[in-house]
């Protein structure tokens, strides 16, 4: 039975399906144990450094080495009750190398000497048998070892040093909120990720980070038995690149919109959305159902998030559009003849989209990614022209660049690191513009907030995207909530009919925190950041049926 | 130690462990696997694996509190430890309303899901399969990414009530895409099975091909509603999201397509067409599956949909205690029945229609309804007057399995097919279905 499907069934006794199906690794823990201090730099140094030997005896002429911990604690919660709280430890070491021209990759938990020393020839004999099967050598990117360094996310509350009571209480209180104002049922939870991870390698880099994320969330649920009708409301929070402190709801970071919803920049009132969202599934039982047909679309930034995750993060992979993924994910319509042509119109002039592993808050900001390389900004689309992918050091010369564009990660230790998405976000327009002003011009348009239903092809030309809150849109007003709808679109045509931004003051990020690539499937955390965006004439659906 | 244990050596371990309890109640989980697996794009492999893997998770009580703790490094030490530990984490846990007290002793059917040849299998046979497949792609020119995984497990349970359950399983899973140089067509064919030896790469690369060829110069129709034909690998991924939400406790809280005007629920009622008949069955021989749940309760046969009506829910320990019925565990395997058409005949009986080999990004768009939208891909193809004109570009498609089932016009024999969203494996049978309802096209290929 593979891991996926045990925790699907220990999911099903506790809680049947209302349980995400999420990853957990490693080994359950008691809670104060993922405050212990793990190895010190130097020891690492020190192990990395025989991994780092043991691979050149054996023939590598490239070696990075990885040495992990991976830390998760998940709270689940119903209604009145705590329904699973999971501590998980996970370490060990990853070492990759190149030899014969090819990669291999192996992995132990046995962090010692000896232990560190067979995996490493374990590698190398992987790579040597691999090459058999390759017809050119691996050619990496030049990158300088950098020395010793450290990088840590710039938390000021570490969530794993809050009692777990204090997180127990804060869901009981948003659970509470919920169903004191219409809800049915009420799940939430909440997710906390630190990744302690060394790197060396052959290079001379030797670089100790230590990375946080955190992630609260909810499922609103209301319900008309006699009726036989349910309406669900996720929570309008972003997975974050934070400590506990994004939990503080601070006034400061409240965006007012408009008819007093409130979006979330860096801070996030869990209760408070809660509160709406009781009330929101409660009116999305007798809201009006949508007319089908062509619209001007308001998207809030909670939700545009994921539809420039996979319309324009994922078919920028140069992965994808190599062919490494053709039997799982797919490939790309962002062939390498469009970016040649430095005229391929991806959208309007007013799409800038860039390409990130620094900006603050980020779940894709580190110092360094799991390659060495130090992390930066690109662009991907300037002025609505496709100019530039993600890729790694294996990759960049495709493009006639020297230097990675850092874009390398693995979700563990025992994972072999490929390419990830990094941040991937359409900036914001110059002009001073709110969203009331926005809306103020749509004559008929749908303004919708929130993550909902999505689905792309494995080239990324069709999309169909759903939402939490749809308001329709008459004559520069909000005229009340809409059901039923959904957008389909094709990616160009839709970035085409991009045609006004808000500003900076609303610009905010959305995240993925379980984003899955590659066979066997790893998982990577990546946000997306934007202000709300108008899109014109997009054909929407109505998702209505009976059965 | 080895990490795959015969029934006496997992007795033996967990007997252990379980003198070390000094909880109310104890129940202790171990499993342990071999993978390996084989990744190959663009014609080379790009990378391989393996991963040995063990774990043991003691589940202790104390009144109503409960608390988990595992281990994956196994020694005397060790398991006094997890034991302590998982005691310790009961003792601070706040009560459970819904705690269930462990079962005891049960009875299991015997279910042969172990195979030797799977077992057996190494880098070296897993390269010479994948050697199987490249060979035929590389000598026609065409480009082939696929994924090999094998994998050799087993599970075990023991409790402090007497309880001791004993599976050990083997699997492969073979997928594969092959494109057309131009990018131009793109053919898929994946194969799971319990027994390797059954796997036969070079058999499916040739469907693979065949379809990668056969869908060059699709033509555009127009979206709307058509006669389709379901390949049992697309029909999978639309009939799990019945399979994954029969949950009594959903639809008895009236969130679920099992709910009902007034507040009860579909149970006993028709659904779907007469001819609908699905089952679990751990005995079944193409598909058999663990004689046991994740709690301990014994898995038969049992019926989901027969002749079209829903006539099981599944009913977790603390949910049937509460209504006063029978626990239904969550199966471990899924089957739907079929009839005796093959893929070709139901071809040859269609005046006009779509054949459908694969649907890609299922994602459900009401969970009322189980509306869901996806697309096809790698292959699809227009029937007119019995016979494959024309591949056709891909559509995007906004269905629910409900209404489909109720279009059902025939159906033919199951095969054992792995789901491309869940990995699952079903079985599956094509099935030709009327006003199946395509909302937009895809360029993509």
């Amino acid at each position: 039975m593979k891991r996926r499907d045990f925790m699907q069934m220990s999911g099903m006794g506790l809680g049947a399906l209302m349980l995400p199906n999420v990853p957990v690794i490693g080994n359950s823990v008691p809670v104060e144990h993922l405050l212990d201090p793990w190895m010190d730099a130097p020891v690492k140094k020190i192990l990395s450094e025989i991994a780092l030997n043991a691979a050149k005896s054996k023939g590598a002429t490239y070696t990075d080495v990885r040495i992990g911990r991976y830390l998760q604690q998940y709270v689940f919660t119903r209604e009145k009750q705590v329904q699973n709280i999971q501590n998980a430890e996970s370490y060990g070491i990853g070492i990759r190398v190149i030899a014969n021209g090819t990669w291999g990759f192996a992995a132990t938990s046995d962090v010692t000497a000896d232990g560190i020393a067979k995996c490493a020839a374990t590698a190398v004999a992987i790579a040597k048998a691999n090459s058999k099967f390759q017809k050119e050598p691996v050619v990496l990117a030049e990158q300088k070892g950098v020395g010793d360094k450290t990088w840590k996310t710039p938390i000021k509350k570490n969530a794993f040093e809050i009692p777990i009571q204090e997180k127990i209480d804060l869901l009981m209180n948003v659970n509470g909120a919920a169903m004191a104002n219409g809800a049915g049922f009420v799940t939430s939870n909440l997710f906390f990720v630190n990744e302690q991870k060394y790197f060396a390698s052959s290079d001379g880099s030797f670089i100790d980070q230590d990375v946080h994320r955190i992630w609260p969330t909810f499922t609103v649920t209301a319900i008309d038995k006699a009726a036989g009708k349910f309406k669900t409301r996720d929570a309008i929070s972003s997975p974050m690149g934070m400590g506990f402190e994004y939990l503080d709801g601070l006034a400061s970071e409240k965006i007012a919109g408009p008819n007093g919803l409130v979006g979330y920049r860096n801070s996030y009132d869990m209760v408070e959305d809660a509160i709406v969202a009781a009330k929101q599934a409660k009116e999305k039982m007798t809201a009006k159902s949508v007319l089908a047909g062509k619209y001007d679309l308001v998207l809030d930034p909670n939700h545009l998030g994921l539809t420039i995750h996979e319309s324009v993060g994922h078919p920028t992979e140069l992965d994808r559009v190599l062919g490494y993924e053709a039997n799982y994910a797919g490939t790309s319509f962002a062939t390498l003849d469009k970016w040649q042509a430095k005229n391929f119109n991806y959208g309007s002039k007013l799409v800038n989209i860039v390409a990130d592993k620094t900006q603050a808050h980020t779940l894709g900001a580190v110092g360094y990614d799991d390659e060495g390389v130090p992390c930066k900004e690109w662009n991907i689309i300037k002025d609505g022209i496709l100019v530039n992918y993600q890729a790694t050091r294996d990759q960049v010369s495709i493009l006639g660049e020297k230097e990675s564009h850092g874009c390398c990660y693995a979700d563990n230790w025992n994972s072999v690191q490929f390419q990830r998405m990094p941040n991937i976000s359409l900036k914001a327009g110059t002009e001073k513009r709110s969203v009331l002003d926005m809306i103020k011009g749509v004559d008929k348009g749908i303004y919708i907030i929130g993550r909902g239903s999505y689905s792309i092809d494995q080239q990324r030309y069709n999309f169909q995207f759903g939402g939490q809150v749809f308001y329709e849109i008459k004559n520069g007003q909000i005229a009340g909530m809409l059901e039923d709808v959904a957008y389909q679109s094709n990616t160009q045509e839709f970035w085409n009919s991009c045609s006004q931004l808000c500003d900076k003051d609303d610009y905010r990020t959305f995240g993925s925190f379980f984003d899955g690539k590659g066979q066997p499937s790893q998982v990577s955390a990546v946000s997306h950041g934007s202000a709300t965006t108008r899109f014109d004439a997009v054909n929407v659906i109505n998702t209505g049926r009976k059965i | 130690m080895a990490i795959i244990l015969s029934e006496a050596e997992a007795k033996a371990l967990l007997q252990k462990v379980l003198a070390y309890s000094k909880a109310d109640e104890c129940e202790i989980t171990l499993q342990g696997e071999q993978r390996g697996n084989i990744r190959y794009a663009r014609n080379e492999v790009s990378t391989s694996g393996s991963l040995v893997n063990q774990n043991l998770a003691v589940k202790s009580s104390f009144g109503k509190k409960t608390g988990i703790a595992t281990i994956d490094e196994f020694s005397d030490e060790s398991f006094e430890k997890v034991v302590r530990r998982s005691e310790e984490l009961a003792k601070l846990a706040p009560e459970n309303p819904e705690f269930m007290s462990i079962i005891g002793p049960q009875k299991y059917l015997s279910s042969k899901g172990y195979f030797e040849s799977t077992a057996a299998v190494n880098p070296d046979s897993r390269a010479a399969a994948v050697g199987k497949s490249l060979e035929l792609s590389r000598a026609q020119n065409l480009t082939a990414a696929g994924f090999l995984e094998n994998e050799t497990g087993f599970s075990a349970m023991m409790n402090s009530k007497g309880l001791f359950a004993y599976y050990p399983s083997t699997s492969v899973n073979f997928s594969l895409t092959v494109r057309t140089p131009d990018g131009t067509g793109s053919g898929y064919v994946a194969r799971g099975y319990s027994d390797f030896s059954k796997l036969d790469t070079a058999a499916a690369t040739r469907i693979a091909i065949a379809k990668s060829k056969g869908s060059v110069g699709a033509k555009a129709l127009e979206p709307g509603k058509y006669t389709v034909i379901l390949e049992p690998t697309a029909a999978a991924v639309l009939l799990e999201n019945i399979f994954f939400r029969m949950d009594a406790r959903s639809a008895d809280e009236g969130r679920s397509f099992l709910s009902k005007q007034g507040g009860t629920t579909k149970l006993g009622e028709k659904i779907v067409d007469e001819r609908v008949n699905i089952y679990s069955d751990p005995l079944n021989p193409d598909l058999p599956a663990s004689p046991y749940s994740g709690d301990g309760m014994p898995q038969k046969r049992m019926n989901w949909i027969e002749k079209g009506v829903v006539k099981n829910m599944y009913y977790n320990r603390y949910w049937a205690q509460k209504k006063g019925v029978e626990p239904v565990p969550f199966p471990n395997n899924m089957i739907m029945e079929g009839g005796t058409a093959s893929l070709e005949d139901m071809i040859k009986s269609t005046k006009q229609g779509i054949l459908v080999t694969k649907l890609w990004y299922i994602r459900t768009v009401d969970p009322q309804t189980l509306l869901l939208t996806g697309l096809t891909r790698d292959g699809t193809f227009y029937i007119e007057n019995g016979k494959i004109k024309h591949p056709v570009k891909n559509f995007r498609f906004n269905e629910s399995p409900v209404i489909m089932l109720n279009n059902l016009e025939t159906l033919g024999k199951p095969e054992r097919v792995v789901s491309t969203e869940s990995e699952r494996n079903y079985m599956i049978p094509p099935m030709k279905i009327r006003e199946f309802t395509f909302s937009s096209l895809s360029d993509a290929v």
